[in-house]
């Protein structure tokens, strides 16, 4: 099932009133072809349960794992990928652009 | 993002009310700006064009770097009328990220043969239309040639503000509509909201060019500023 905007912010707001570490991945730039516009976001849970996506699946794996730093540190990160990127052969994004994603905990005072 | 904040946004979502999220990418410090208050943000400029586009990104203000992520409501498509250009206009609209519904009271036309995959009510305007919740996000067009059914359902897109109505027939079809219109009530000022004829003149003939004529006109009432509106027509 496809999951809208709407539906990923409404499971950041439920995920959070359950009492789970909750951090909110956001397209803010991208360059050349990037597979998602500036705007789509990725909604993480202490689980390492995710909703939604910033790429066509290139990069989820890392922003993940970047997201439970920020939900354990509290700061939010911006994360750059891209082809010309060192971790390419790791984590790139195969159509060759470049995204900006800011990971933000959900639930900061 | 405080939960403070995130609830906010869920609730004008909801309530389908545009609403832009401004972050600071440094600091992480966010606002978040509610449609009835753009117009006295210092960002006014750029709020209203980023809304306009639909379009989300970063702009420099103040010497700070700020994401604006603009939470439009999504566009609906009200088809009146289950004919053959609908048959055309329903996937095209989709493909265009619009949420379609066709309303037809004719059950011969509504028929989900002819329209697979497409919301169908098979009702007339009077019933079908007051659950969709018609709204300023909604595209409007009455294609049944049948007065009996787009009069009806012109006069209940008038009350809900569609940013967009448009109605098929001819100049001399569309004076008559005009004024029965004026009989039921309408007001000049509705009457001349109606795009008729429908679509812009790109010399469309069959169903599917017409259906090209209408999204290019409904997507130019969406996407242009209103002195290039003002300037086309």
């Amino acid at each position: 099932m496809l999951n809208r905007d709407e539906d990923i912010l409404k499971a950041a707001e439920d995920w959070q009133k359950a009492g789970h570490g909750v951090a909110l991945a956001t397209v803010v730039e991208t360059w050349g072809s990037a597979p998602r516009p500036a705007g789509s976001s990725l909604v993480i849970n202490d689980d390492g349960t995710f909703l939604g996506s910033v790429s066509g699946g290139c990069v989820e794996g890392a922003v993940v794992t970047e997201a439970l730093d920020v939900i354990a540190s509290g700061k939010p990160k911006m994360l750059e990928f891209g082809v010309a990127d060192e971790t390419a052969w790791n984590v790139g994004l195969s159509c060759g652009g470049t995204i900006r994603v800011f990971v933000e905990k959900v639930g900061q005072s | 993002m405080k939960l403070q904040t995130l609830h906010q946004l869920n609730a004008e979502r909801a309530a389908r009310r545009p609403v832009i999220l401004v972050t600071d990418t440094e600091s992480g410090e966010q606002r978040l700006v509610k449609a009835a208050d753009f117009g006295a943000d210092p960002l006014r400029a750029e709020l209203a064009k980023q809304l306009r586009m639909g379009k989300s990104g970063m702009i420099e203000a103040g010497g700070k770097k700020l994401f604006l992520n603009v939470y439009a409501p999504t566009a609906k498509l009200v088809i009146v009328g289950a004919v053959h250009i609908s048959q055309a206009l329903a996937p095209l609209a989709r493909s265009l990220d619009y949420d379609v519904t066709v309303v037809d009271p004719r059950t011969a036309f509504a028929s989900p043969e002819r329209f697979p995959d497409v919301p169908l009510i098979a009702e007339w305007p009077d019933v079908a239309l007051p659950p969709l919740n018609i709204d300023h996000y909604t595209a409007f067009v009455a294609l049944t040639h049948d007065p009996k059914i787009d009069d009806p359902a012109l006069l209940h897109a008038f009350e809900r503000d569609c940013f967009y109505i448009g109605a098929l027939g001819s100049r001399k079809t569309h004076a008559k509509r005009g004024e029965r219109l004026r009989a039921q009530g309408a007001r000049d000022s509705d009457i001349s909201r109606i795009h008729a004829p429908i679509g812009l003149p790109i010399g469309a003939v069959s169903p599917s060019e017409i259906a090209v004529a209408i999204m290019a006109e409904i997507t130019a009432q969406l996407r242009l500023p209103k002195e290039a509106k003002e300037a086309a027509a």
